[in-house]
Parts: structure tokens; C-alpha cells; sequence
């Protein structure tokens, strides 16, 4: 049978079966099991109201259980248990964990996945920010945000595909077809490549540091200068954050100071993609390139639900654009900018498709999510697959329970 | 609004400045891949995309004269031409490869023994000599030309139309949308009953599901792989189309319950009271008034879902792909191609711009319901 016909008679099955399991189950309960009539009339209403709500939801109760929530215990078990050769589980303990962690590619993993978690919501949020601000104040500003906001329509693989075609190297004698090496060659060596490939990263990166330094500065000054209480609770954050930014500013400072130090191979195509180190923010690029768009979607709504006598006022007292923007604006979409951030940052840990459709975790570009892919269905080695997924996971949780409690927060 | 006190902002012509550069860079990348998928593989092996608007000028690859001899007026006469494109027009040429641009076109070169050549600038050349040139050897003609801009469909042609092509997308294609159709209208079905008990009815409970399936968001679906794919092999569906409706079904459900739910409390309780007042059921009020309020909502949720799973590959991948073959999806298709014609652009282009320009199609015809779905599933 054609799958196109299985397609369609799966669709008339499963939607058929759908609608006339919600359809004759209502059916029944109304008119065969509690019939709202004769002597026990009120109370068969009653108790048809009681189960009606399990009806409506039971197909979803089963699929999500069996679909999502057996799989998170199932992955737990099977990472505690080991294959053994003719069929059956044998219990190992944390044997599994001991065995992913020392493995080299696994932390080559993890650090590269830190990478991308800092890299990617940060960028993103920023990117976002900047196109939503601009595209408010003119006139396209509707036809901006959609050109901008067009990759998310686009699948990780085809976007692969385009950026390839964007990091595409020639050998040295025949003309670049790949945009990047064909702006890399045309500098030269001389002032203006000084400029644009010295000076202004390296502010760049000094600038980041400054930033971060700024924000943590905000985190940490509570615990020093106590000008109140200090929530007892937040103080694990705020260190956490502390040491998350002196990591950052320790990093962009060295990536400096190594780039003012180097000389760059001027006139050479490069193959970007097997550079160590650098390669993965090729990778990270494509996804700062397809998250943008969510980002300023979300982030321009937000921009637009300020209340806009905070900004008159602002502009009475004789702000400027910048500052109604950083101190008027920002402060109050904060929880949005949150938002954002911690959904892109779920994107990020789950990206899977970009590094195994351009560089298949070679050259120094692994990730966790294709990591296990290799563990499963390369190695064969489930033991360690479940065991790398329970990671993911692991690092999914405080977002999941912070997502949960806010939920909870707002249903009362 | 920052003119409020009648000063026009100085920034404007900034802001207009920076948004172009944005939308430019965000453009390209595409743009590159779009304008690649009409060129030939010669083209795009020769030049960057961006110069296929502007006249090419590039050396011709050499040739060596060659074809059948004529006796016109007692000299021996080979004529033929250095390519075949018609409107492309010689800028210089030459006969050894030290010097490929010595000679200008309509210039009557002499090669030794009386033997003259001589290139028109249409590319036509005239090779002439008093003996026959039969059995010696020919000289070769080197020539740089002007090629003006030139598209062809020829690689859409050959992707789509032509059955023999192991590298086609056609079957691709349609296997991608039989994933796609019954993925995305089954958990819309299953989502909206679901999200209709949790936002209009009362029982015990309720505030723990709403908070589970909040949890469920972001589980990530790597856990589910292997207990599934077991799970599958051990009812005896295996990898097939069933499983990945399935599995596309229970991962795209606690999105479809989130964003139904918060859009259907949203909804007046006016209506819902009155119907109930008027004696209808709930089976009733859920089809009659909330499936037809809900539209928007239902709309983007269906808009996410098709694109989540016609652009999947990791699902497809474990579910669906066995060793047969017959069973490929576009994006498995792809990243295949990626491996084995990784240089060929012509075919790598054109295959990603076929998978991605359905869903450009959807996004640009159904954004507005793509942007609401959004807020509404993030702005919480």
C-alpha cells in the first residue's frame, strides 16, 4: 500500500476514531450509564459531571504518559542497567556514569554545550532586542521583522545547508564561492584589516567583559554592602552568578589579549569549520541566526506593552533615546527578557540536527544531544546514551521547575 | 513617541542605517542559497553567488582546435567555436597558457608555416593553413570572456522530475508529507478536548495536570528515543509511519494543551453559562461555540506543529528511517547529500531551497497566526 493512502486512511481512522470516541462515550454517559432522568435524576448528573472531565481528557492523559513521562523513568532505569549479550538488563549501579565520565568527548561535550548556553540565549535576547527597538521607531519596521523573523520557518538541516554554503572554501588558486572566505580575502594585512579584525573585536570582547562585569556587579554588591536584608536564599545565586561572570570576563580578557598577540593568516582561504575552539561559534552562529526572530517577536510585543506615560514622563525630565531605552524600557519587559532567555536557552540544550548536519561533532564541535545520538544508535551503547540524556535532563530541571512554579504562581 | 516635544530625533537615519545592515545579514544567507538553486554547476563553481547579477568575466576553459577540414581558395580551413553560449562575448585570447590574453578578438595571429588563426568576439574561431593539418597537432586556444547573467531551472528539473535520480527529492517529498498531515491534525483533536476539560470544567486535580503538562514543555525528547523505539518494537509497530504519528503526536501535545488551555479560558464565561443555562451539554458547547472561538489558537498551534514536523529529522531518524530506503525524508535526504555531494552545490542548493520553501510558504501566508501562537506560548 502507498504510504500516501496509508497517510490519508490513517487520517480518516485516527480522526474518525478520535471524534466518535469523545462523540458515543458522551453518548453513553448521558443516556445509558447516568441518565439525567427518572428517580436519581440529580444525582446522575452530578456524577456524570464527575467523569466527563476524565473522558475529555483521556486520549491526552495516555499519550502524554506513555509518550512523555514513561520515557524520563524508563531513561533513568536503563542508564543504571547494562545490555547483556542474548537479550536482558543487568543492574550496574552508576557504572554507565562512571564510563561517560572518562570518556574525553563527553566533557569535550559538556564544555562545548556551556559554550553554547551562554553564547546562544545571549546573543540571541541581544539580537532580538536591538531589531525589536529599531523596528518599532520606522516606517518597514513590519517588513523588517518578518525578514528577520523568516528563519525560524526554516528547518536546522536546511539552515546547515545554507550556512555550508556560506563557510564553502575553495582551494588558494581558484575564486571563493563561500561569502565568509571571499570577505576574509579581501582584507590584506594592511591599516584597515588592523582595524577591522584587531581592534574591533578586541574592543568587542572587552566590552562583553565590561558588561558582564556590570551584571554581576549588580548580583554581588547586595552580599557586600548590605543596604537591607539579603534574601537568605538568593545568596547560592548571586554567588553562582559571581563566579559564572569572573569565568566570562577571565575568557573574553585571554581571547583578547591572544588575538592582539597573533598573526592572522591574511590571503589564505580558511576551512572555518575545523578551526578548534572557533568553529563552534561558527555552529552557534546558525542558531543565533534562526532564534533571532523568536526573540524580537516576543521582545516587540513587549516593547509595545510599556506603559507609555513611564516614557513621557522620562522625555519630560529631559532623557535621551538611549536612556529612556536602558532605563526606562528594559527594566520593564525584564520578565520577558527572562522569558526569552530560558526558552532559547531549552533550544539550545536540545540542538541536535545543526552540529550533526555540518561537522558531526568533529573537530572539537560536539554536543550532548549528538553525543547520545552517537552513544545509541552508533555505539550501540545504550548504558551511556541514557545515561548522557539523563544529563540533558538534569540540566533541563531547574528550568522546568521554575517554569512549574510560576505556572502555580499564576493559576491562584 | 520620542518626539513628543516636537523634536525630531537626530537617531533616525541611524536607526534606518542599522536596520538595513541587520535585515541584510540575516538575509543573505538565504538569499545565497536561493540565487545558487538557479545556476549551473559551472557557474557556481567559478563564481560566488552574489556576482550572478553582474556580467561574468572569466577564463574559458581551454580548447583545442579540432573539427572537420575544408579546402576553401587552396588553403585548409578548420572553423568552429569556443562555446556554445550564444551571448557571451571573447575579451581576450591566446594560444599558450604563459600568455592566455595576448591577443584581442578579430586579431589574425601567425602560428609558424603559414598557419593563421583568428578568434571573432563571439567565440567563433578560423583556423587556416597551405597544407592539410590532418594528423599534426592542433593548437589549443586560451580565451577570457564575458558571460552576462544567466539562470536555468535546469536543477529543479533534475531534483523533482527525473525518476532515475537517486539524488531526487520527489519521493522525499511526499514522504515528508504523509509524516506531516495526520502529525499535525491528530494532536490538535486529542489537545483541544483536553484543553477544554482543564479550562472549563471542575474536578479534583486540575491544578496538578495544568502544572504537570507545564513540566511536560520541556522535557527534552532525547529521553524518549530508546524507551520508545523499544516500546514500538515490542507492540510490534517497529519503524513505520505509525510510530512517528505517534510520537510526533505525544511530543507536540503539552504545547497544543498549554496554548488551547490558556486560550480557551481566555473566552467570555457569558457564553458558556448561557448555553449551559439553555440546556446544552458540554459535548455541545465544546463543538458548537469553543472549536469555532478557538480558531486562532487552533491555527497556530496547526502552524508550529507542521513546521516542527517538517522540519524534524531526529524523530524521523529513530522512528521512521529503516535500512530500506523507501522511507526518507527530506531532511535525512539532505543531510545524506551533505555527506556524498558536499562540493556539488547545484543539487545541494536546490534540494534544501525544495524542503524549505514549503515552509516559507506557510510562515509568510500564516504569520500573523504564527507571531500570536507565540506570545501566547511565552509570555506568561
Amino acid at each position: 500500500m502507498s504510504p500516501a493512502l496509508q497517510g490519508l486512511i490513517t487520517i480518516i481512522i485516527g480522526v474518525g476514531g478520535c471524534v466518535s470516541y469523545f462523540y458515543f462515550s458522551n453518548l453513553f454517559l448521558d443516556k445509558v450509564l447516568f441518565p439525567p432522568s427518572g428517580p436519581n435524576a440529580g444525582r446522575n448528573i452530578n456524577r456524570a459531571n464527575m467523569i466527563r472531565p476524565w473522558l475529555f481528557l483521556m486520549p491526552a492523559l495516555i499519550a502524554l504518559s506513555v509518550y512523555l513521562a514513561y520515557p524520563v523513568v524508563e531513561t533513568l532505569r536503563l542508564s543504571l542497567t547494562q545490555r547483556v549479550p542474548g537479550g536482558g538488563y543487568q543492574w550496574v549501579g552508576f557504572d554507565n556514569y562512571t564510563k561517560m565520565f572518562g570518556e574525553p568527548k563527553f566533557w569535550e561535550a559538556l564544555k562545548n554545550n556551556m559554550l553554547w548556553l551562554i553564547v546562544v540565549p545571549a546573543m540571541s535576547t541581544a539580537f532580538g532586542l536591538l531589531a525589536a527597538q529599531l523596528s518599532d521607531r520606522i516606517r518597514w519596521g513590519n517588513l523588517a521583522k518578518s525578514l528577520i523573523f523568516m528563519p525560524m520557518a526554516i528547518s536546522f538541516v536546511g539552515a546547515a545547508v545554507i550556512w555550508k554554503l556560506v563557510y564553502d572554501t575553495r582551494p588558494v588558486d581558484q575564486e571563493q564561492i563561500g561569502i565568509m572566505n571571499a570577505v576574509w580575502l579581501a582584507f590584506q594585512g594592511g591599516p584597515m584589516s588592523v582595524l577591522f579584525l584587531k581592534i574591533v573585536p578586541i574592543l568587542g570582547l572587552l566590552a562583553f567583559a565590561a558588561a558582564v562585569g556590570l551584571v554581576a556587579w549588580v548580583f554581588v554588591r547586595p552580599m557586600i554592602k548590605p543596604s537591607g536584608p539579603v534574601g537568605g536564599g538568593t545568596i547560592p545565586l548571586r554567588l553562582l552568578v559571581g563566579a559564572a561572570a569572573l569565568w566570562l570576563i577571565f575568557m573574553s580578557v585571554r581571547s583578547a589579549i591572544g588575538l592582539a598577540g597573533t598573526d592572522l593568516p591574511y590571503g589564505v582561504p580558511q576551512t572555518w569549520l575545523t578551526i578548534p575552539f572557533w568553529n563552534s561559534f561558527f555552529l552557534m552562529i546558525v542558531l543565533v541566526w534562526i532564534q533571532t526572530g523568536f526573540a524580537m517577536v516576543i521582545l516587540s510585543a513587549a516593547l509595545r506593552g510599556v506603559p507609555e506615560d513611564t516614557i513621557e514622563a522620562a522625555i519630560v525630565d529631559g532623557a535621551n533615546p538611549f536612556q529612556i531605552f536602558f532605563k526606562i524600557k528594559v527594566p520593564q519587559i525584564m520578565g520577558t527578557i527572562v522569558v526569552v532567555w530560558t526558552t532559547i536557552t531549552i533550544v539550545v540544550l536540545k540542538v541536535f540536527d545543526i552540529v550533526f548536519a555540518m561537522s558531526n561533532g568533529q573537530w572539537e564541535t560536539q554536543v550532548l544531544a549528538n553525543y547520545m545520538y552517537d552513544k545509541l544508535f552508533r555505539a550501540n551503547d545504550w548504558g551511556v546514551g541514557s545515561a548522557s540524556a539523563m544529563i540533558i535532563m538534569l540540566l533541563v530541571t531547574p528550568i522546568l521547575i521554575w517554569n512549574v512554579y510560576n505556572a502555580r504562581k499564576e493559576m491562584r | 513617541m520620542d518626539n513628543v516635544v516636537g523634536k525630531k530625533s537626530g537617531l533616525t537615519w541611524a536607526v534606518h542605517i542599522s536596520m538595513a545592515v541587520l535585515v541584510a545579514l540575516w538575509l543573505f544567507p538565504t538569499l545565497g542559497l536561493f540565487v545558487s538553486s538557479f545556476r549551473t554547476a559551472d557557474q557556481i563553481a567559478t563564481s560566488g553567488w552574489w556576482s550572478a547579477l553582474s556580467t561574468q568575466e572569466r577564463q574559458v576553459p581551454a580548447i583545442r582546435v579540432g573539427g572537420t577540414e575544408l579546402e576553401v581558395d587552396g588553403r585548409f580551413v578548420i572553423e568552429g567555436r569556443l562555446f556554445t553560449a550564444t551571448n557571451a562575448e571573447v575579451s581576450a585570447w591566446g594560444t599558450t597558457s604563459t600568455a592566455p590574453e595576448a591577443n584581442a578578438p578579430g586579431d589574425v595571429v601567425e602560428l609558424g608555416d603559414g598557419v593563421t588563426l583568428t578568434v571573432a568576439p563571439d567565440g567563433a574561431y578560423v583556423l587556416s593553413s597551405p597544407q592539410t593539418t590532418a594528423g599534426a597537432r592542433l593548437p589549443r586556444i586560451f580565451s577570457t570572456a564575458a558571460t552576462p547573467p544567466e539562470f536555468t531551472f535546469q536543477n529543479y528539473r533534475a531534483i523533482l522530475f527525473e525518476p532515475s535520480n537517486t539524488d531526487g527529492m520527489s519521493k522525499a517529498f511526499f514522504n515528508t508529507l504523509t509524516v506531516t498531515i495526520p502529525a499535525t491534525i491528530i494532536p490538535i483533536l486529542v489537545a483541544a478536548f483536553a484543553a477544554y476539560a482543564l479550562a472549563w470544567m471542575d474536578f479534583p486535580g486540575r491544578a496538578l495536570l495544568i502544572a504537570a503538562i507545564v513540566g511536560l514543555l520541556v522535557v527534552p525528547l532525547q529521553l524518549a528515543l530508546i524507551p520508545l523505539l523499544k516500546l514500538h518494537n515490542e507492540i510490534g509497530i517497529g519503524k513505520g509511519y505509525l510510530g512517528t504519528w505517534l510520537a510526533h503526536t505525544g511530543f507536540g501535545l503539552p504545547l497544543a494543551i498549554y496554548l488551547l488551555r490558556n486560550y480557551m479560558v481566555g473566552l467570555p464565561r457569558d457564553i458558556i453559562e448561557c448555553a449551559k443555562v439553555d440546556g446544552a451539554s458540554d459535548f455541545q458547547i465544546f463543538t458548537k461555540i469553543i472549536l469555532p472561538l478557538s480558531f486562532p489558537a487552533l491555527a497556530s498551534f496547526a502552524i508550529f506543529q507542521f513546521l516542527w514536523t517538517w522540519n524534524d529529522l531526529l524523530v524521523s531518524l529513530v522512528f521512521l528511517i529503516d535500512s530500506s530506503g523507501q522511507t526518507t525524508v527530506m531532511t535525512k535526504q539532505i543531510v545524506e547529500l551533505l555527506g556524498t555531494r558536499g562540493g556539488n552545490w547545484e543539487i545541494l542548493a536546490t534540494a534544501a531551497f525544495i524542503s524549505i520553501a514549503v515552509p516559507l510558504l506557510v510562515f509568510f501566508a500564516m504569520q500573523k497566526y504564527l507571531v500570536r501562537g507565540l506570545l501566547a506560548g511565552s509570555v506568561k
